[in-house]
């Protein structure tokens, strides 16, 4: 039988507020455990919440940056459930009336298409604790921290309109690019700032009734969550080809382990008892509110891409590359700046940088390569100081600490050899030094001669140890060349 | 509106209280009081009336996003019985 698959998500998007969404404790990431839960966060009796007025406005920006619905009331509820990262016994969230209502977000798919992902909404709502099952205490205790308990989220919703693992991980990574450039999440997923649920079934081609799902939760990786899915679509077929049942239920996957196991405890408590929050008054958004942060929406990764090709005349794909994170669209810039030169910025960014990043686990912020460095590498190809490949060495170099661009290329004599009398003494050199070669070029046809300059010119540039300016080189070694075969009498 | 036994068990687990058989017929005669009120309640006719989130006429102040709490962390965990590392111990939490 064909199978089709049908994927919807659940984005938990950590707000980049600096206090609680409840309490005025800081939110910053990684700091001695418990040293940031205040009393509100610890729900000690008598406390009461007050809403932090950025986490609304980052709600809103979202909400303004997808063009969705946005009523004029929201109303926060309590999800009742007990568990001991959640010293209230509920979690402060929405249901009935959310912050953001309908919206769209526009992806390309595959085959270059563009397809609209409705986002059914967005809500507003606290993060739990951190529980720890497993460290240096006794294993039959867990370990609570609640730094970040009352850390703002907001809960994005799509209706199920993905069809596939890259579809789903196409949409993830354009939603983070839309928070991150909004500034309103710093979009490290290894942190947890940014969280995936992955709700998945599948169904006969053609079929309009939706299958049974099951829901994979937490998945904080592009890879993971690609891995995710492909991985529970051909669990769910071959169970279904079995004559088998999907049982809905939620999953966890480890990345680590490649294997997801179900996770039913909580499944059984499954009755939240949600109530409107009595401490908590009906939110008012106001069309002045709405106004000012329209005006103060930064540009978006779509009109950063237009911009750049427009711009600095870049393809289409370096643009989406480069316009996608919005720090490295400011590197970029600078870099360009800096060396005047947008393409060669384009392609060392897209090319020698994020693979180096990348393959080094880094983030931009943590580069060893700084913009101004990058910018002076690809002047002094440029202005013919060192050629293309003495760059890579000295882009190896300041990688590894080695100090700066000028120092390097000072220090280690890597300037190219551009006097023209050391260079035509070069090729003399390895012209007379190989009779057989220069008689092999002057027997060959005209038309085929070119084919046979490389052997001449890897010869004279290892005799220069890489350094000999290669367009000069190769103008020299024409002119010799040519002169034989005056002389040779043809 | 009455609530059988096996509902009440039930809220009982959702709620983390205990209740033995022999107050077991007492809850459930309270709740099903209350239940009747709600029910008088529910005869009201409240067709075209919004719902409201909350009894005040009025909508939510907010804060502004800065931090206001120092880190009273000793304070608080002295409170606490079972505390390692600045970390709360709890009963084992399997999921």
């Amino acid at each position: 039988m064909q199978w089709e698959t049908v994927i919807g998500l659940e984005i938990h998007v950590q707000l980049a507020t600096a206090t609680k969404i409840f309490s005025g404790a800081s939110t910053r990431f990684g700091a001695p455990a418990n040293s940031q839960a205040c009393a509100i966060d610890l729900a000690m009796p008598g406390t009461l919440p007050v809403l932090n007025s950025q986490a609304v406005d980052f709600a809103l920006m979202f909400g303004l940056a997808i063009d969705a619905d946005i009523p004029e009331v929201s109303v926060f509820e309590r999800k009742n459930y007990f568990y001991p990262d959640l010293p209230k016994g509920y979690q402060t969230t929405q249901l009935e009336k959310p912050i953001v209502g309908a919206g769209r977000v526009t992806i390309e798919t595959p085959n270059g298409d563009n397809k609209v992902v409705r986002i059914h909404h967005a809500h507003l709502e606290e993060d739990a604790g951190k529980s720890l099952h497993e460290g240096n205490f006794s294993s039959q205790h867990s370990a609570i921290d609640l730094n970040r308990a009352g850390t703002p989220l907001i809960e994005i919703v799509t209706e199920p309109d993905l069809s596939n693992a890259i579809e789903a991980v196409t949409f993830a990574k354009k939603l983070h690019a839309l928070v991150t450039s909004l500034g309103i999440c710093d979009g490290r997923m290894a942190e947890g700032s940014l969280r995936f649920d992955v709700n998945v079934s599948v169904r006969p081609r053609g079929s309009e009734t939706l299958g049974t799902r099951t829901e994979t939760k937490n998945l904080n990786s592009f890879k993971f969550m690609e891995e995710a899915i492909i991985r529970e679509v051909d669990r769910q077929i071959d169970v279904l080809e079995d004559g088998g049942k999907i049982v809905q239920e939620t999953r966890l996957y480890n990345g680590d382990t490649k294997i997801a196991r179900s996770m039913r405890s909580k499944e059984e408590a499954n009755d939240y008892r949600y109530f409107a929050c009595p401490d908590l008054l009906p939110v008012l958004v106001t069309e002045e509110r709405l106004q000012r942060l329209r005006k103060s929406l930064p540009e978006l990764p779509e009109a950063r891409t237009t911009r750049l090709v427009e711009q600095f005349a870049l393809s289409q794909q370096d643009a989406q590359i480069l316009a996608n994170d919005i720090d490295l669209t400011s590197y970029f810039e600078s870099v360009a700046k800096q060396c005047d030169n947008p393409q060669a910025a384009a392609n060392w960014i897209t090319g020698e940088l994020i693979g180096r990043l990348n393959s080094e686990d880094l983030e931009l912020d943590n580069s060893p390569i700084d913009a101004g460095q990058l910018g002076i590498l690809i002047q002094r190809i440029s202005d013919q100081t060192i050629s293309g490949k003495m760059a890579k060495q000295v882009f190896d170099s300041i990688w590894s600490g080695a100090g700066e661009v000028d120092q390097i290329i000072r220090q280690r004599g890597l300037q190219q050899v551009s006097d023209s009398g050391a260079l035509e003494q070069m090729v003399t050199d390895v012209l007379s030094k190989n009779p057989a070669m220069v008689d092999d070029y002057l027997a060959t046809e005209e038309n085929r001669r070119k084919k046979k300059l490389g052997g001449f010119m890897g010869q004279i540039m290892q005799a220069s140890r890489g350094q000999a300016n290669p367009q000069q080189v190769n103008q020299i070694l024409l002119q010799k060349l040519a002169s034989m075969i005056e002389a040779s009498g043809e | 509106m009455s609530l059988d036994k096996d509902q009440i068990q039930k809220l009982a687990t959702l709620s983390r209280i205990a209740i033995d058989d022999a107050t077991l017929e007492a809850v459930s005669e309270r709740f099903s009081s209350v239940l009747d009120l709600v029910d008088k309640l529910q005869a009201a006719d409240t067709l075209g009336v919004e719902p409201m989130a909350h009894p005040l006429q009025t909508t939510q102040l907010l804060r502004d996003d800065i931090i206001s709490e120092p880190n009273h962390q000793e304070a608080f965990q002295k409170l606490s019985e079972n505390i390692h590392d600045g970390l709360y111990l709890v009963p084992k939490v399997i999921e």
